[in-house]
């Protein structure tokens, strides 16, 4: 040790900012960084230049002002009147909306298909292989397009479940009707089904012109406290098992805590379901689920399913095969093997290029424009930045958004990686 | 070492990008060629022939621009644009001029900085049904899913219409004419709405066009111009002075057929100074004697065109209507050629 501090100290020279392995990474790291700044500096500088040639700013006032155009799919009310600012959000809803259900219609479609691709079955395994390897090898617009013109060309028209007197006194039935007892019409516009519907509502109240219905919001609340309860009856139940061996029955308390209340809760105020009914050009009333909507939720879960099947796969494969051999030998049956021991070991090889996958899903909804699906690149992206000419700024911002976007959904899927990760100890 | 070859060659882009943003007359002599920005495909005003070759009512001023500053109308290349990529295209200096039906308002005039040098068809927003809906006035279409395309002036005036009659409408908002006639020949959408002439182009390329009505009702003025970019005036110039070319020759009775006839022997002093025969017109704006002659020359004058493309001896059968000369009760009009 003492001989380390005898070693006179150096003097600095320049020569050893090269030389010296100590510096030289520094030195490398600071002229890559200039140069970086350097050249982010001349890109900004060339963009207000150009700009400037012609005339132009970089103003972003235009999303206070009057939007002027229709949106069909709004989860917030908007009109024409509304602002471009509120055009954008809406958008983003219409965004979050596909991205969140699709990513959750692949997931359950990848791990079933990954799981089945690896039976025993032949027949089942090789349908598996046929589907994963027909959807990741084909681009996703192409289904995407090929899904909507299905719907629209082979669906009927609103007018075929028109029953005419002349038909009505003649007995014939329509060319067309509703499907599931009368409460579903798929057209060749959308899908209208039912919507529930109170007769005493709660009431709702607005934030940021965002209506909250407090009707939903105590539903929810009621629902998320029944769950809690459940919980805790199944921890009971747990706790007395290992203390006396026997498990008190617990199934139809279960059904009782979970279903009850809800249905209280609703019959008190007067639910019911309004049904659509073709009324001038289309289906009115119940909600109507546009094809652009559906067809892009259905082509891009089956798209990245095929990606997520493939990541299940390796991730059951990658567990050795002593894990199962000695669930067998313990006495389990292959499908409890498969949820207790394989899946929460491949789960830790699976999440991270799951994370990938949620990404891609939510940056390809941006395809659904092929098909006029108005998400925030059709609104702000497209209509806005048409009309008002602002292609740099909606540009800048739509990156903005879909950075953070991905952002918080792979740091949240990090978090779920954390907590799934081999705990050593 | 590699870096400074990248910054060299950026710096290098950057300068020549300066140099060709000089002066578009100048870039389209140089480069021999003229770009010129069309539509993706809408019969009788801009699509591709059987061939490939574009032809069309807005075509034919890319040609006759071309033929007065190149001396050769071929020698245009045609850039496919939607409604909604086409002010970029032409922003970013990706075409030249755009000859496109696009319509002239104030804001795209002043926000977006474009120049609409004329108006070569004066047009309105119309609706097309199926004629068994048994529709006979846009105000009927209360309900009804409505194909428009987007990024166009007709969206915000078909909101605007039917807001003004309190009547409820879905959007299905397309990209371009192609997409919406296949949706709305599909079912999907009760209504088609876009320009009363490109709707009269669409209905024309229908194999069933007898079961589709255009209704009565013009919702609003669309003034369908060629445009260029704002600040390059000199090209403008050029742009503007080759369309009133055309529109003048219709009023002096010069056609494609009769040009060298009407240039060996006519007295009318204008028509000698349009066809350069005499002072020196075209040097005003950095071009030869015989600019306006190669334009007529190109596809004729404009009542030429107009009929060869859209008229009524055509499938699209457009009456000239507000597009008449002025002395036959129209609205086109050349400034003096003095």
């Amino acid at each position: 040790m003492a001989h380390v501090a005898s070693v006179p100290k150096e003097p600095f020279r320049l020569s050893m900012l090269v030389y010296d392995t100590r510096y030289r990474s520094y030195t490398i790291q600071i002229v890559v960084l200039v140069l970086f700044l350097a050249f982010l500096a001349w890109l900004l500088n060339n963009t207000i230049v150009n700009l400037a040639a012609k005339d132009k700013d970089i103003n972003f006032s235009f999303l206070f002002q009057r939007a002027g155009y229709d949106i069909d799919q709004q989860l917030i009310p908007y009109t024409n009147d509304s602002t471009h600012g509120r055009a954008l959000f809406v958008g983003l809803l219409n965004t979050l909306l596909v991205a969140f259900i699709g990513c959750i219609l692949a997931t359950v479609i990848g791990v079933m298909a990954g799981v089945l691709r690896l039976s025993h079955n032949w027949v089942v395994s090789r349908l598996m292989t046929v589907y994963v390897e027909t959807f990741r090898n084909i681009p996703l617009l192409l289904w995407i397009i090929l899904a909507f013109v299905v719907f629209s060309e082979t669906a009927p028209a609103p007018r075929d479940f028109r029953v005419t007197e002349e038909m009505a006194a003649a007995g014939e039935a329509p060319a067309a009707s509703k499907i599931l007892f009368d409460s579903v019409a798929f057209t060749n516009r959308g899908t209208s089904i039912p919507r529930p519907y109170l007769d005493h509502p709660l009431g709702s109240f607005s934030i940021l012109d965002v209506p909250i219905n407090l009707s939903v919001v105590a539903a929810l609340a009621l629902i998320a406290l029944c769950v809690w309860i459940n919980g805790r009856l199944i921890a009971n139940a747990k706790s007395v098992q290992e203390a006396t061996g026997e498990r008190p029955v617990t199934w139809w308390k279960s059904l009782i805590i979970l279903f009850a209340p809800i249905i209280a809760l609703l019959y008190a105020l007067g639910f019911h379901l309004e049904y659509p009914e073709l009324k001038g050009f289309n289906f009115q009333g119940g909600i109507n689920v546009a094809h652009s909507f559906t067809a892009l939720l259905i082509a891009i879960s089956l798209y990245t399913g095929a990606f997520i099947a493939e990541a299940v796969r390796a991730g059951i494969l990658a567990i050795s095969k002593g894990q199962s051999e000695a669930a067998y030998a313990l006495g389990l049956r292959p499908g409890r093997t498969m949820r207790l021991v394989i899946l929460p070991q491949a789960l830790r090889v699976i999440v991270p290029p799951l994370i990938s996958q949620y990404l891609n899903l939510t940056k390809n909804t941006t395809l659904g424009m092929a098909i006029s699906y108005l998400d925030l690149k059709g609104t702000l992206g497209g209509i806005t930045l048409n009309q008002t000419g602002r292609e740099l700024e909606c540009m800048l911002l739509m990156m903005l958004i879909y950075l953070v976007l991905s952002l918080i959904i792979s740091s949240g899927m990090n978090v779920f990686n954390t907590a799934m990760k081999l705990k050593e100890r | 070492m590699n870096k400074s070859v990248f910054l060299g060659t950026l710096a290098a882009s950057a300068l020549l990008a300066g140099i060709a943003s000089a002066g578009t007359l100048d870039d389209v002599k140089a480069r021999g060629e003229l770009i010129c920005g069309v539509n993706t495909g809408l019969t009788g005003f801009g699509a591709p022939d059987a061939n490939g070759n574009y032809q069309g009512f807005d075509v034919a001023v890319c040609k006759a621009v071309a033929a007065a500053v190149v001396g050769d109308a071929s020698k245009v290349k045609y850039v496919p644009t939607t409604g909604e990529t086409r002010f970029t295209a032409l922003a970013s200096g990706e075409v030249d001029m755009l000859a496109r039906n696009s319509t002239w308002t104030f804001s795209r005039d002043n926000d977006l900085k474009l120049d609409f040098v004329a108006v070569n068809y004066y047009d309105g927003q119309g609706f097309m049904v199926h004629k068994d809906l048994g529709v006979s006035s846009a105000k009927e279409l209360d309900g009804a899913t409505i194909c428009i395309q987007t990024g166009t002036t007709t969206e915000l005036n078909l909101a605007d219409f039917f807001k003004a009659n309190n009547i409820s409408y879905t959007p299905v908002t397309v990209a371009d004419d192609s997409e919406a006639q296949r949706q709305y020949l599909a079912g999907a959408c009760d209504s088609f709405t876009t320009d009363a002439s490109g709707l009269a182009a669409v209905r024309a390329t229908m194999p069933d066009a007898e079961n589709h009505v255009i209704l009565p009702e013009i919702i609003s003025k669309e003034p369908l111009g060629p445009a260029v970019r704002h600040g390059d005036n000199n090209w403008g110039d050029v742009v503007r002075w080759s369309f009133y070319a055309l529109v003048a020759a219709e009023e002096k009775g010069i056609t494609q057929a009769n040009i060298e006839e009407v240039a060996a022997s006519t007295q009318d002093p204008e028509v000698k100074r349009l066809l350069g025969l005499e002072g020196d017109l075209g040097a005003m704006m950095g071009l030869d004697k015989e600019w306006a002659k190669r334009a007529i020359a190109a596809s004729g004058n404009y009542g030429e065109i107009f009929a060869a493309t859209i008229g009524e001896s055509t499938s699209i059968g457009l009456a000239r209507g507000l597009n008449a000369l002025y002395t036959q009760g129209g609205l086109q009009y050349a400034p003096p050629f003095r």
